[in-house]
């Protein structure tokens, strides 16, 4: 697992658009191009305060019951076993949580991107209109409101309307990942030229054309960062899955680790492989898309 | 922040332009019509909006002047809910507790941060793979890390501690009711530092390099440069990532439910988990109170964040 990223991160490198310090490396410097030895040691040093958590999860996941129970966290399994993940598997019904946690978030990403993306390009084309201004404004208010004030009546509403499920749980991540993706949306949608638009007018296409086909496209990769934000959001969720799903057997996976707080509390490699089983899609999504991720954070400070 | 910023570019530029498209150019102030389609648009997401986040916010401040217990009959009693949650001890601590911990862990986060992302901008090598490792935090599961952590801090370190001597090492901070809040300040700030540091990052990269040539030039030392150059010039950054960390903070959950949920006792409840005890404990109304109180004090942070980064060009 330590050598992974370095692997990804070389291939992604050369894409890497992040890194505007070139100019500091150009020999432009007089000649100080020496590579900064002891901070590279000094920051190595500290990215390992990173890796003995995940060490230490990978390691606990593949020891036997026997090695687990020692208490030791830091020594390599031996020999490598995988019944904690057989344990796992069972016990917490991954199958079924898994799927349950891919739907929820798949559709919580289609969800957000697209009626963030068509109510965005509303909103940014007519600017002129009051409507549109203050409904801007108004769903943009969701960014001040987080999930525990809003809790106990959701709680409420969605077990009366019988949402006390996963569904319920999609469509709240959807808004609350609204208002941020809105303001990245129309913020982009300002910067696409409006001739575009205009020719493919003149060529007759409606204005729904216009947008699948010329605008959607070009929104790629808003939807890319808006996208990996709420697979973050919806894949880690724990607060509202555990408190709006009401069937316990219809948890998200990470609502479904805490049963190795209060039942089997000492099968440490059980436990531990169930939560790399957790962690482990969104590391690697991340991995795959970390440029995204990066840019997303730095954009959403900044125009949020 | 930018929410002022369309009304100034966009009204500007798509109003003239727009006229002209629907063929009405001679007049360019005409009202246009506005095609259906776009209203088609935008009524989904102010539809499910409303009745997802605007309806529960007006049913939950109403129900705060009510003796509700979350079903069952009602009555209203006024702003009783608000002047017994505030006599309360329980919530009272919880918000001590919350701000507490979220000042702590801004100072700590954004110091770790700030300095990782010096460290990450020099001339360094592995800059790629390193960012990379420090950026995975921000991907996991809150819940999930608290409790690799609660197995961390309940059996390793005193393992560790027993085995080196260490006295105050040897017992699980976890079950110290005047320690466990480091415990969660630790976890938060693992988790909270990549973000933290990637906005970092971009604000040391907007540092145009011949600054520091020119102050390498005229002597200045390293010590020098970082607190007359590079601190200055990301005052702008400190203020996002401080702001929006300290709100992030005042909504801790997930890693104080895995760490401690909010023990030895109550030590460690936050003010998220106190408004959440409202179902369980019948307490629906009085907790609604304390939401809306918390609401009010969110609120009020975010226009501080508006009236300190409006008008800010850092940005």
């Amino acid at each position: 697992m330590s050598t992974q990223p370095a692997l990804v991160v070389e291939q992604v490198a050369g894409t890497e658009i992040l890194e505007g310090r070139t100019p500091k490396r150009a020999p432009s410097r007089f000649s100080m191009e020496r590579v900064n030895w002891p901070g590279t040691i000094l920051i190595a040093l500290c990215s390992v305060t990173v890796l003995i958590p995940l060490y230490v999860t990978i390691s606990m996941a593949f020891k036997t019951r026997e090695q687990a129970v020692d208490g030791n966290a830091f020594s390599l399994p031996n020999p490598i076993s995988v019944e904690g993940f057989v344990a796992a598997w069972q016990l917490t019904n991954f199958p079924l949580a898994f799927t349950i946690t891919v739907l929820v978030t798949l559709a919580t990403v289609a969800g957000t991107i697209l009626l963030a993306s068509v109510a965005s390009f509303a909103i940014a084309r007519n600017w002129d209109r009051k409507l549109f201004r203050w409904s801007f404004y108004y769903l943009l208010m969701a960014m001040f409101i987080p999930f525990p004030v809003l809790a106990l009546p959701q709680i409420q509403l969605t077990g009366l309307t019988g949402l006390d499920n996963p569904v319920g749980v999609t469509l709240l991540h959807i808004m609350f990942q609204l208002s941020f993706s809105i303001l990245l949306f129309t913020a982009f949608l300002r910067s696409i030229p409006l001739e575009l638009e205009e020719s493919a007018r003149i060529d007759g296409a409606s204005t729904w054309q216009t947008f699948w086909q010329l605008i959607f496209p070009l929104l790629a990769p808003m939807s890319a960062t808006v996208g990996i934000f709420a697979f973050l959001a919806s894949w880690n969720d724990f607060m509202m899955p555990s408190l709006i799903i009401s069937d316990p057997s219809m948890q998200t996976l990470p609502v479904v680790q805490s049963i190795f707080q209060t039942q089997f509390s000492n099968n440490y490699n059980v436990s531990f492989a169930s939560y790399l089983m957790a962690m482990a899609p969104a590391i690697i999504v991340y991995l795959f898309t970390q440029r995204w991720v990066m840019e997303g954070v730095t954009q959403g400070a900044i125009k949020g | 922040m930018t929410t002022h910023a369309p009304v100034t570019t966009s009204a500007g530029r798509t109003g003239p332009v727009r006229a002209g498209r629907n063929g009405t150019g001679a007049v360019p102030k005409a009202k246009r019509k506005v095609e259906g389609i776009y209203y088609l648009f935008l009524l989904p997401s102010l539809i499910l909006f409303t009745l997802s986040i605007t309806l529960p916010a007006v049913i939950g401040i109403f129900f705060s002047f009510t003796n509700s217990i979350g079903f069952a009959d009602w009555d209203f009693v006024g702003p009783i809910n608000y002047i017994a949650a505030f006599s309360d001890p329980a919530i009272l601590q919880s918000y001590l507790f919350t701000v507490g911990f979220a000042a702590v862990t801004v100072v700590v986060v954004n110091v770790v941060a700030f300095l990782l992302a010096v460290g990450l901008t020099s001339r360094i090598r592995l800059k790629t793979a390193l960012r990379t490792i420090f950026v995975i935090p921000m991907v996991i599961s809150g819940i999930v890390i608290a409790f690799v952590f609660n197995f961390l801090f309940s059996n390793s370190v005193p393992q560790l501690g027993q085995s080196t001597g260490v006295g105050w090492l040897s017992e699980s901070i976890l079950a110290n009711p005047d320690l466990a809040w480091l415990a969660i300040v630790i976890v938060t700030a693992w988790q909270a530092i990549p973000g933290t540091l990637l906005i970092y990052i971009a604000g040391l990269l907007s540092i145009p390099g011949d600054v520091y040539e020119a102050a390498d030039i005229d002597g200045a030392g390293k010590v020098a440069q970082l607190t007359k150059i590079t601190l200055p010039l990301v005052a702008g950054y400190v203020v996002i990532n401080v702001i929006l960390g300290f709100k992030g903070y005042l909504n801790a959950y997930d890693i104080i439910v895995g760490l401690t949920n909010g023990g030895p006792g109550t030590a460690t409840r936050s003010v998220a988990m106190t408004i959440v005890t409202g179902f369980t404990s019948g307490d629906y109304a009085y907790q609604m109170a304390n939401a809306t109180v918390f609401f009010i004090i969110t609120v009020g942070i975010a226009l501080l964040q508006l009236a300190l980064t409006r008008g800010r060009n850092v940005l």
